[in-house]
């Protein structure tokens, strides 16, 4: 199990896969803006997305759960 | 001083005081012909006596200076998020614009207008960004009978587009790089253009900027992929979907030219940036004169920039945005930024010139406190941007500054929009503060930056302080001898 958390606060612009996707590594499962600027946030190892804790107008701040991958 | 507080505490160096005195004798000079009690109808042209600053953070806090010492009331405007920061304390008067989202504050055209008519404010300064390129605001506010410090919004609009931009500019003889004279529709119609000006091709935002939705493509496929991204992009950022093929120099120097349009008319260009360190083209770092332009092509660019100055009937500050291909050494227009650049002042080191101050006087209708047939520019200055983001992988962060130093010395000037205590939030761009060093040639311009690196100290969010450390100790760097790429060899 993998737990993908964000690195700073953002906003979440896009949420790419959802819940139950089956995702390769590097694949962006959400899109970060922060600063003017979008982070994509990748999966860090294959699995399938067993949750995708945001939502598309998010804040979340650092370290705050993104999606966990199993 | 009309107001010590803001000046005294950032510790100028020896041109700043060079830059004060100027700008005191033109306060001196000004003032004079103005009475307390003259109507603005009847007020002989000068300075406006209020400006309100419609923008954030470094830029705003640097108008305000000039706009202090000239003797006009500075009116801030700011978000939720900014309330504690420098730019507010130290206005005469601030105005609550709204929430921390941008449309809702800085881009919030009705809350500005509002702003302006509750304080009694005479003129607008909009910085760079956020509405300073926005023909339709500029005209709002010459429509409520302020003073707009700015070019017209018939230049705006003209220079806005870039296609519409990077014709005009052909039509009046201005090399431009090879491109589509019109939107690509779509797609296919972005490869049918692509082919026909052979690959590789830059996809950018008709009327983008800031580097935001450019993607380079080598061939038909990364063109397609490339091309529904920049469009996406294109939308949401600048509300105009419309996408620019252009071919792409692979090899080249972004260089651009100050201008200045004249309250009687003339244009006079102050010498170029190089701005060739960039990453994500976004510029890290600027330096004039550019080591990689010689007394001919400077001859060329200058008359070119003044050219196009002419072409819209500019007035005010403006810059001319070029690339210089470093195989062929020529050089073709870009774009033109229709406002007060960032890296302004490391024009203002090298020239002893105001800039802020003469867009005031300019706007006025009033003449320039310099001799526009006379300027000097002497020795080199740099510009190193202290961004909000971790020095590897230019990733943002955000957070409460717990420490700021600013270095000082001689040569050596901090426009900052941060104090210790603030709180970098992440609802704008991640600029801090911008070093700019003044030396008698390049090599003392490095030597004091590294110096003044040294002891620019800030904790809390990270910063990319240790970047610059590198790239001016980078040989590519400290040899002159780099392009737009020097960042990306550096940080690969």
């Amino acid at each position: 199990m993998t737990e993908i958390r964000a690195e700073m606060v953002a906003n979440v612009w896009k949420v790419v896969a959802a819940e139950g996707d089956t995702v390769a590594d590097g694949d962006t499962l959400v899109i970060l803006e922060s600063m003017k600027m979008e982070i994509p946030v990748l999966a860090e190892g294959a699995g399938s997305i067993s949750r995708m804790a945001v939502s598309e107008g998010d804040v979340i701040q650092e370290g705050d759960l993104i999606a966990i991958i199993e | 001083m009309p107001s010590g507080r803001h000046g005294e505490a950032q510790g100028r160096g020896v041109a700043w005081t060079e830059e004060r005195r100027r700008s005191d004798e033109g306060r001196r000079r000004l003032k004079a012909p103005r009475s307390r009690a003259a109507s603005r109808a009847g007020k002989l042209p000068g300075v406006p006596e209020s400006v309100l600053i419609a923008n954030r953070g470094e830029i705003a806090r640097r108008i305000a200076r000039t706009a202090r010492q000239l003797g006009a009331r500075v009116i801030a405007v700011y978000s939720e998020a900014d309330a504690g920061l420098p730019f507010v304390a130290e206005a005469d008067e601030a105005v609550l614009i709204g929430p921390a989202p941008a449309r809702l504050s800085y881009l919030n055209a009705d809350a500005i207008l509002a702003a302006a008519a509750s304080t009694g404010a005479h003129a607008i300064h909009p910085g760079y960004g956020f509405l300073a390129e926005n023909a339709d605001f500029a005209q709002r506010v010459l429509d409520e009978g302020l003073t707009w410090i700015g070019p017209s919004p018939y230049a705006i609009e003209q220079m806005g587009d870039k296609i519409r931009a990077r014709n005009l500019m052909a039509d009046a003889g201005i090399p431009v790089a090879h491109g589509s004279s019109e939107a690509a529709r779509d797609a296919a119609d972005a490869v049918a253009h692509a082919r026909r000006i052979g690959y590789p091709v830059m996809i950018k935002a008709a009327a983008g900027g800031g580097g935001i939705g450019m993607t380079i493509a080598f061939d038909d496929d990364q063109l397609r992929a490339g091309f529904e991204t920049a469009r996406s992009r294109a939308e949401r950022f600048f509300g105009d979907p419309a996408i620019l093929i252009e071919r792409y120099i692979s090899s080249a120097r972004h260089v651009e030219v100050q201008i200045l349009g004249l309250a009687d008319g003339r244009v006079i260009a102050l010498g170029e940036r190089d701005c060739s360190a960039q990453r994500r083209h976004q510029k890290l770092a600027e330096e004039t004169p550019s080591p990689g332009v010689g007394a001919g092509l400077r001859e060329r660019m200058l008359a070119a920039a003044v050219q196009a100055g002419e072409a819209v009937g500019y007035r005010g500050a403006g810059t001319v945005e070029c690339l210089v291909d470093s195989q062929t050494g020529e050089f073709v227009f870009l774009e033109m930024n229709t406002r007060l650049q960032v890296e302004h002042p490391v024009t203002e080191m090298v020239t002893g010139i105001d800039l802020v101050e003469q867009q005031l006087l300019i706007a006025d209708g009033a003449e320039v406190s310099f001799d526009p047939g006379s300027v000097q520019p002497s020795g080199h200055a740099l510009e190193l941007r202290v961004y909000a983001e971790d020095p590897v992988r230019f990733l943002p962060s955000p957070g409460a500054i717990t420490e700021w130093k600013e270095p000082v010395g001689d040569g050596v000037r901090v426009d900052a929009g941060y104090a210790a205590g603030n709180v970098v939030t992440p609802h704008y761009d991640p600029l801090l503060a911008k070093l700019v060093v003044h030396g008698a040639d390049r090599g003392q311009a490095l030597d004091r930056a590294r110096i003044a690196l040294g002891e620019f100290v800030v904790a809390g969010p990270k910063t990319n302080l240790a970047f610059h450390a590198d790239l001016l100790n980078s040989r590519e760097f400290a040899s002159g001898d780099y392009d737009t790429s020097v960042v990306s060899r550096l940080r690969p």
